[in-house]
């Protein structure tokens, strides 16, 4: 991966909230038009970190470049600018409750740009039909389901075309359907929109079938990354216990705690 | 008992920065919202929409409670009134009790309640459920596009309402006070007209409601914007923006009449 | 909801509340009854104004003429000059006479014209010469046990 194709480069990224460091030196580089996963268990940091790719977070050590621009180093005006070609899917869609479908996906397209109603609504609808939910546009986001609300998501984070697309969770609480339903227009958004993905995950058989690249992280590194088959074929005991959903392995089943039996009050 | 002592004042010193520590982020907090304003009037239909949920939806609670202080006022005040035989003067007691004091501070009371508990949860759970966050990671300012609105529609709506609640009062107070009890209409209407001064009473009422709605909406928005992003968060600064919204209600009104009444 | 449903709503509202505050300000308070704009300044001399306020009514006859605007104490005469607006409706020869007067045993006091003979009108800016102070009880008690004791000496 020559770092001039790249879209985004992480380097030596360093966080922590507080006193407790969530982010220790981490290293990731996402080229163009690839889709990228990073996976890893819930609290291993990996939403912090796609908050660092929105600048959302200042680093305390490191950077993350984003079209070559560090991001913690932009103005409020230059944040927001970048941030205009980011789109970002949210863990439960975060849908805004208070407008309809239609509203939902013009929402950017009302805030940031001037044109005309017509215009809005066929892009609106082009939006609506790739993701096949054309027909909801008047409906508010309570009256989907969670798979059918995931996808409007979608339809509204790629509103203005954007060059990285971020997804938080994109399958978690989905039914198996509408699971390898989003799966799949991850896939052919990145593509037909030439963007480059991030998919944040810890469903490791449904992303393994649609990334290109896989980045695990436990506590705040990464622990293994290579292509999805390098990943299925890995030996790493941590990545096999997670490819395959073992229950012991290097992550134990117990959480450290003191000698069972003396906590029993069975010692001598 | 040396340490428990010292434990209080630990406590009560904790506390007392807390609380400063919050007033200042209020602060700040509508500052930013007074700055990011400007959008909400280019784009008016925006206040208008929150129009609706802060004005309309708290007509009816308004008007009711207005005519019932009304009538209160009505039947007490002649009852007091007349140990001094003055009953005429029936008119004057009601109408200025309700547009210095009870139309502003109750109206504002109620929409506490009912607009300002609205607010919070609806603020808060839009933070709970990733939408404020999601909207900036659409590079839209939150407090531009959500809270300014809720905002202006607050200081507007609330003079209205507090005017709605004082003049449907004065007719409860009519009601009881004329038609049931029978005092005069004449000298009922006219003893009101000499008490009541435009300026003096009614724009001074007109001000309180605006300082209030000011008040009660900020608290009600900062508190949405602020809650922890669970449920036990949002529930909790539900409860909390009534309380701290009452009593900065009843705090502001002291501090607000002493300087508007005084001496007059 | 269809966006013109909410426009009307929130129309309804507006114009509820406008119409209250309009409805406040011309049948509950003054502004409908009273009109200040056309008026003449006068001003008058009190020994002693009592619980005179600004703001308190001028009545003549009964009927409304004007409000008090200022009371203040001269310190040349040391005694209390009243500052009064008159309607310009209303005109009063010169040679009125001004009485501090309450409405009721307890009510609130107010200044009574009563007109004179005099040919010629009161203008912007005159003073109405002959004026009675407000009924100070205290001193009317005073007086009244005074007045018996000292009857030859209170005669000039």
């Amino acid at each position: 991966m020559s770092s001039s194709s790249a879209l985004v480069e992480i380097r030596d990224l360093h966080f922590a909230y507080d006193k407790r460091a969530v982010l220790k030196g981490i290293n990731m580089t996402f080229p163009k038009g690839k889709l990228i996963a990073i996976m890893g268990l819930s609290g291993c940091g990996k939403t912090t970190l796609l908050r660092h790719i929105g600048g959302v977070l200042k680093p305390t050590r490191g950077y993350v470049k984003v079209g070559g621009q560090i991001m913690h180093d932009l103005d409020q005006d230059a944040l927001y600018a970048m941030r205009r070609k980011m789109g970002m899917l949210f863990q439960f869609g975060a849908l805004f409750t208070d407008l309809t479908v239609y509203e939902n996906v013009a929402f950017q397209m009302r805030e940031h740009t001037g044109l005309s109603e017509e215009l809005i609504r066929d892009l609106v609808l082009m939006k609506l039909h790739a993701v096949g939910l054309r027909g909801t546009q008047d409906l508010l986001p309570s009256e989907l389901s969670g798979g059918m609300a995931r996808r409007v998501a979608l339809a509204r984070a790629v509103a203005l075309d954007p060059m990285l697309i971020m997804y938080d969770e994109p399958f978690a609480g989905l039914d198996p359907i509408s699971m390898t339903v989003v799966g799949d227009l991850v896939r052919r958004l990145n593509d037909a929109l030439g963007a480059t993905s991030v998919v944040v995950t810890h469903d490791v058989q449904e992303s393994l079938k649609i990334v290109d690249y896989v980045y695990f992280m436990e506590n705040g590194v990464i622990v293994a990354e290579g292509t999805a088959d390098e990943i299925r074929a890995s030996e790493k005991a941590f990545v096999h216990q997670f490819v395959h959903g073992e229950m012991d392995g290097p992550l134990p089943f117990h959480y450290p705690g003191g000698d069972y039996l003396q906590d029993l009050d069975l010692g001598n | 008992m040396m340490s428990a002592f010292l434990e209080v004042i630990r406590v009560t010193g904790h506390r007392s920065i807390n609380a400063v520590w919050r007033i200042g982020m209020a602060s700040r907090f509508f500052f930013l919202t007074l700055v990011y304003s400007g959008n909400s009037f280019r784009r008016f239909h925006l206040i208008v929409k929150e129009l609706f949920s802060t004005g309309v939806l708290s007509l009816i609670i308004i008007v009711v409670a207005g005519l019932f202080v009304g009538m209160v006022l009505g039947l007490q005040g002649y009852e007091t009134l007349r140990r001094y035989g003055s009953e005429s003067a029936l008119g004057s007691m009601v109408a200025l009790s309700l547009v210095r004091e009870l139309g502003p501070v109750v109206a504002a009371l109620l929409f506490a309640s009912r607009a300002g508990s609205a607010m919070t949860a609806e603020i808060g759970l839009m933070k709970a459920t990733e939408q404020i966050s999601a909207m900036e990671m659409m590079a839209v300012n939150p407090i531009a596009r959500i809270v300014a609105p809720r905002f202006w529609a607050g200081v507007i709506s609330m003079p209205l309402l507090a005017a709605l609640f004082s003049a449907v009062g004065v007719f409860g107070g009519y009601f009881v006070g004329v038609i049931q009890i029978g005092v005069d209409e004449g000298s009922f209407w006219s003893q009101m007209q000499a008490a009541v001064d435009f300026r003096d009473d009614i724009m001074n009422g007109v001000i309180k409601s605006v300082v209030f709605g000011t008040v009660v909406t900020i608290i009600a928005l900062y508190e949405g914007y602020d809650a922890p992003p669970t449920a036990e968060g949002v529930s909790g600064a539900t409860t909390r923006t009534v309380v701290t919204s009452s009593l900065a209600i009843l705090m502001l009104d002291f501090v607000l009449t002493a300087i508007m009444f005084r001496g007059t | 909801m269809e966006r013109t449903t909410l426009d009307l709503w929130v129309g309804i509202f507006v114009v509820a509340g406008v119409a209250a505050l309009t409805m406040l300000a011309l049948k509950v308070g003054n502004l409908g009854t009273y009109n200040m704009s056309e008026t003449y300044q006068v001003h008058a001399y009190f020994t002693n104004v009592g619980g005179l306020k600004p703001k308190a009514s001028i009545k003549s006859a009964g009927v409304l003429v004007g409000r008090v605007t200022g009371i203040k104490l001269d310190t040349k005469l040391y005694e209390a000059d009243v500052e009064m607006s008159l309607d310009k409706r209303y005109q009063f020869p010169k040679d009125t006479f001004a009485k501090i007067l309450t409405s009721g045993l307890l009510g609130e006091q107010y200044i009574g014209l009563e007109p004179g003979g005099d040919s010629l009108m009161l203008k912007d800016g005159d003073q109405i010469k002959m004026t009675q102070s407000a009924v100070v009880l205290e001193d009317l008690i005073g007086k009244f046990i005074y007045n018996k004791a000292t009857e030859p000496a209170s005669t000039k």
